[in-house]
């Protein structure tokens, strides 16, 4: 009983790839979705090129949420970039803190105390949660499934409060900076945590009823924005979008950083590389999440230092080199590229968000002969966040 | 598809009598986390308004202001941190590099107006409902975004530089010196306090840059007698430092002396520059000491001629003839010295004025004369037996010293005294009765109790490592003598308090708490005064004086229109100060001078 479509109307292509219609035959319209609409992952927007009900061309659109912050960078002192490269990425912000603050430390031959570490590796693991939460809710929500929604951003909040009492912010935590973090983990933070840990498998529990063994949404996520495994590569898709093809992509275990060798886990994979494989592909992740943050809590130091020695930020020059950071985020690989040149300042910041690939150039490739209302459930499950696409 | 997918979703149907998870009111019932980073606090006490605050914020939010109340004084701006929280990010940045703690943030977050300038305030200045919030954001105790801990300065044993009279610190290396000066977050609160108003942070940044050209230029811009600074200053800026809040205060002192060292004396005059045309201008200096060769260097960089007159064979005054070697060698003075005459001064030495010449001669042979004598006569006790030939001035003794006279050196001596002159005689002669005796016999009574002491810490310490006693709140009473009539020691009584009800002079003492120090000698360090007999008798009765010292305006001039006076002779002992009032003094009387010259 599955949609069969008449493609019989579809446009050919050129030799050139672009296809080949004629907007005033009147067989063919032009729909924008974004960058203000409630089926388009944040500030960017699609211009379809439909045929009925269906997508035969989708341009991806970017540029309504350019703030410039490589080039801001560039003309703030070392310390000074560490509150704004957070912004970079509104839901999961860790990830830019410990990224710039591994180049820098890397670059200025700083050793970042062992306690350290391991907080960075738990707010890490914290914002991962978080982002997922956001995620699972905007999934079901893009098939009409409003509670889940409803549901994750509750627990999601119950995190947010954990990140309140630990870093003193609740979005954004600028916790993680060059030479270690800034604070110890507050007095029985563990137990508070553990109990937000099961309230959140709970409601994890009541999501995977009602989001995964539902028929609506077995319907129309099975099979939705096939992947490839041989476009994995050439299309630069990491993190689980290509677990989810069964490519074992994982810069936790493949490149291991911060104190990773030190915890047991397995990057979660999957076969079906659709819609709904992707979502199971993270709503498992997220439970090893919070198998992880158990184990770091459990695991960590007792006590030491969480922030070296580091020269006056006022006047922190850097000498000159380059480095590569790069990190597993919920979406994907996230790496910094810093150049330093001897001055107080960044010659020049990269931020490579894995949102990047995965909101352009894939969803293009994916999105031709998607129904339109499936476009908004297809966008999501590349999980994709436009601020990290714009720095 | 199953079964299973079409009833499972019904499943959320159970939550339907939940209590619902909102906080109806949360402005009330939920406040910020302990460490939340809310609203700006300031205690507006601790504040010194430095500004790193204003430096480190990325957004430009905050500027430093004046505020009602607040003055500026030593090691305090009196500005205060106004925050635009239309620019601010709450990123905390300002509460971590604050060097003294005040500025902190509360756990509030709720702050609602229809005018949106009020939300650019001034924390503490105005105020606000979060003032006193116990709970919010504080840098943790541990977390530095600076080094807090002075690089330890390098220094001889105590054993071994009790044998000689060699320099005991050695001076920072270039790896140490860029280290020291990277501590040094620029707010200047140091050029305010410094007399000569070094440009501090400026030369602090030529060490970090390597730039020791720059460095030394910008020392001579303000104090010809930077080497000696870099040694012996008495280091006003350090306690004006924001560092000393949060850690050690910068070594300024030896970030100064680090600068002369590494650049090459024979390239001072060329990097400072050769001085002015001549103006035909004539200026006498009575002494070369600091104050007086820093008018001198002045005056003469102006284009005046300058001559200076010295009693003494060498230059430098209370520096060279009052500080002990191993604290200033005398080439780091010559050196020195050597500086400023290559600028055109002329020193003569040995020539005494009243003796050899004398102040009205001075007088007429000059557009305008400078009096900087110093404090060369130590003061007395006159306690019984102090008329004893074995009892001695400090200020006699030290000279003498210099000079490389052949003293009688005592196997045990007593000083009277507990200031930095007392420590310099009683670790002087430590290392003579050391190089003749092999041991030290020195004892130090001071009328101050140690929590009051007048020395250095520094130069306790350091008399403590060399073997010296020092015995605190002792009140001389009498020389005790043998029967042959050798001194053999000094009575002392416990002192019970120094000054009056009103602030007097007027030491109390418990004669029950008696105690003889033995010595073969006793030495009087209780002070010093200028020898005025220089300005002959028809000059002193002209002159307004101020308690036993010659008044002066700000200045630096004297009653007599003609005459200049300054440095220790008229404010007291510190090297650092005769080097400011050498600079008011030139730049006094250049102004007066040249406006002459255009009268004529």
């Amino acid at each position: 009983m599955s949609y069969l479509p008449d493609r019989s109307q579809s446009p050919v292509k050129k030799p050139d790839g672009s296809l080949d219609f004629d907007l005033s035959s009147g067989k063919y319209l032009k729909l924008w979705q974004g960058p203000q609409h409630p089926g388009i992952t944040g500030n960017m927007s699609v211009e379809l090129t439909v045929c009925g009900d269906e997508v035969v061309e989708g341009r991806t659109h970017v540029g309504y949420l350019h703030r410039g912050f490589e080039k801001l960078m560039e003309r703030r002192t070392f310390i000074q970039c560490f509150p704004i490269v957070c912004r970079i990425c509104v839901p999961e912000p860790d990830f830019n803190e410990y990224c710039y603050a591994a180049a820098v430390e890397e670059l200025a031959g700083i050793e970042v105390p062992e306690r350290a570490d391991w907080i960075r590796t738990l707010i890490l693991e914290m914002g991962r949660i978080n982002s997922y939460m956001m995620y699972l809710g905007g999934q079901a929500g893009a098939f009409g499934l409003g509670v889940v929604g409803q549901w994750t951003t509750y627990v999601r909040d119950l995190m947010l409060d954990r990140f309140e009492e630990l870093t003193g912010g609740r979005i954004y935590h600028m916790f993680i900076l060059p030479g270690g973090v800034r604070d110890e983990l507050p007095e029985g933070f563990g137990a508070r945590m553990e109990e937000t840990l099961r309230e959140m498998e709970s409601t994890l529990r009541d999501v995977w009823d009602v989001m995964f063994n539902n028929a609506v949404f077995k319907k129309r996520a099975v099979g939705l924005g096939y992947i490839d495994p041989d476009w994995i590569e050439p299309y630069g898709v990491t993190g689980p979008t290509a677990r989810a093809a069964g490519v074992p992509l994982d810069v936790r275990s493949n490149q291991p950083y911060l104190v990773y060798p030190k915890l047991d886990f397995e990057p979660v994979t999957g076969t079906g590389s659709d819609t709904f494989t992707r979502a199971e592909v993270r709503f498992r992740d997220v439970q090893m999440s919070i198998d992880l943050v158990r184990q770091i809590l459990a695991r960590m130091p007792g006590s030491g230092p969480v922030m070296a020695e580091i020269p006056n930020v006022l006047h922190w020059k850097i000498p000159r080199g380059e480095t590569w950071i790069r990190g597993e985020c919920s979406r994907g690989e996230y790496g910094y590229y810093l150049v330093t040149d001897g001055s107080g300042y960044p010659r020049r910041v990269n931020v490579r968000g894995p949102s990047y690939t995965h909101a352009m150039a894939l969803l293009e490739k994916l999105i031709v002969n998607v129904n339109i209302s499936d476009v908004a459930g297809l966008m999501v499950s590349l999980h994709t966040y436009p601020p990290e696409i714009e720095r | 598809m199953s079964v299973r997918d079409v009833i499972s979703p019904f499943t959320a149907w159970k939550n339907v009598f939940r209590e619902t998870v909102s906080i109806k009111d949360p402005i009330n019932s939920r406040p910020g986390a302990p460490r939340y980073r809310g609203f700006h606090q300031n205690d507006m006490e601790k504040c010194i308004g430095c500004g790193t605050c204003e430096v480190i914020c990325q957004n430009a939010a905050i500027d430093m202001v004046p505020v009602d109340g607040q003055e500026a004084r030593d090691g305090d701006s009196g500005l205060r941190p106004r925050i635009d929280y239309g620019r601010c990010c709450w990123c905390a940045l300002c509460v971590d590099v604050c060097m003294t703690g005040s500025l902190t943030m509360s756990n509030e977050y709720q702050w609602v107006d229809s005018d949106p300038d009020v939300f650019r305030f001034i924390p503490g200045a105005e105020k606000k409902s979060w003032d006193d919030a116990e709970l919010g954001y504080r840098r943790p105790d541990d977390h530095h975004i600076k080094p807090a801990a002075r690089v330890s300065m390098g220094e001889m044993e105590p054993q071994v530089r009790i044998g000689n009279f060699d320099e005991i610190v050695d001076g920072y290396s270039i790896e140490q010196a860029v280290l020291e000066a990277d501590r040094c977050v620029e707010c200047g609160l140091c050029v305010a306090t410094c007399p000569t108003h070094m440009a501090i942070p400026d030369y602090i940044r030529a060490v970090r840059e390597g730039d020791y050209e720059q460095g030394l230029r910008l020392l001579y811009d303000s104090n010809p007698f930077s080497q000696t600074c870099g040694r012996v200053c008495t280091h006003k800026c350090e306690t004006a430092c924001a560092a000393a809040h949060d850690g050690d205060p910068i070594a300024i002192r030896w970030l100064k002396r680090h600068i002369t060292d590494q650049v090459p004396i024979e390239k001072y005059t060329e990097i400072i520059g050769k001085p002015a045309e001549p103006t035909g201008r004539k200026v006498a200096v009575v002494g070369a000491g600091p104050a007086g060769l820093t008018a001198a260097y002045d005056l003469a960089r102006k284009g005046h001629e300058v001559h200076v007159f010295e009693a003494q064979a060498g230059p430098g005054g209370m520096i060279r003839y009052g500080i002990p070697e191993y604290r200033l060698p005398y080439d780091v003075i010559d050196n020195e010295v050597g500086v400023i005459e290559a600028q055109g001064v002329k020193i003569n030495y040995n020539c005494r004025v009243g003796t050899e010449i004398t102040m009205a001669q001075l007088r007429d042979d000059h557009d305008a004369v400078l009096l900087t004598i110093g404090l060369h006569l130590g003061r007395s006790t006159r306690i019984p037996g102090s008329d004893h030939p074995m009892v001695m001035k400090a200020v006699d003794l030290l000279r003498d010293i210099t000079e490389g006279k052949a003293l009688e050196v005592p196997r045990t001596a007593v000083v009277i005294g507990g200031g930095n002159v007392a420590m310099d005689i009683a670790r002087s002669i430590a290392r003579l009765q050391q190089q003749k005796f092999g041991k030290v016999g020195m004892t130090v009574t001071a009328l101050e109790d140690f929590d009051h002491f007048l020395a250095d810490p520094e130069e306790v310490k350091e008399s403590f490592e060399e073997g010296i006693e020092i015995i605190d709140a002792r009140g001389p009473r009498e020389i005790m003598l043998e029967k042959d009539g050798r001194v053999s020691g000094l009575k002392t009584w416990k002192v019970l308090s120094i000054f009056d009800e009103d602030g007097r002079f007027s030491p109390q003492y418990d004669d029950g708490d008696e105690w003889i120090h033995f010595g073969e000698m006793v030495i009087e360090a209780i002070g010093q005064m200028s020898d005025v007999s220089v300005l002959g008798e028809e000059l002193t009765e002209a002159l307004e004086w101020n308690r036993g010292r010659i008044r002066v305006d700000q200045a630096g001039r004297t009653s007599e229109p003609w005459l200049w006076s300054g440095g220790d002779c008229v404010n007291g002992p510190d090297v650092v100060h005769a080097v400011a009032d050498g600079h008011r003094a030139a730049a006094s009387i250049d102004a007066y001078i040249m406006a002459k010259q255009e009268e004529a």
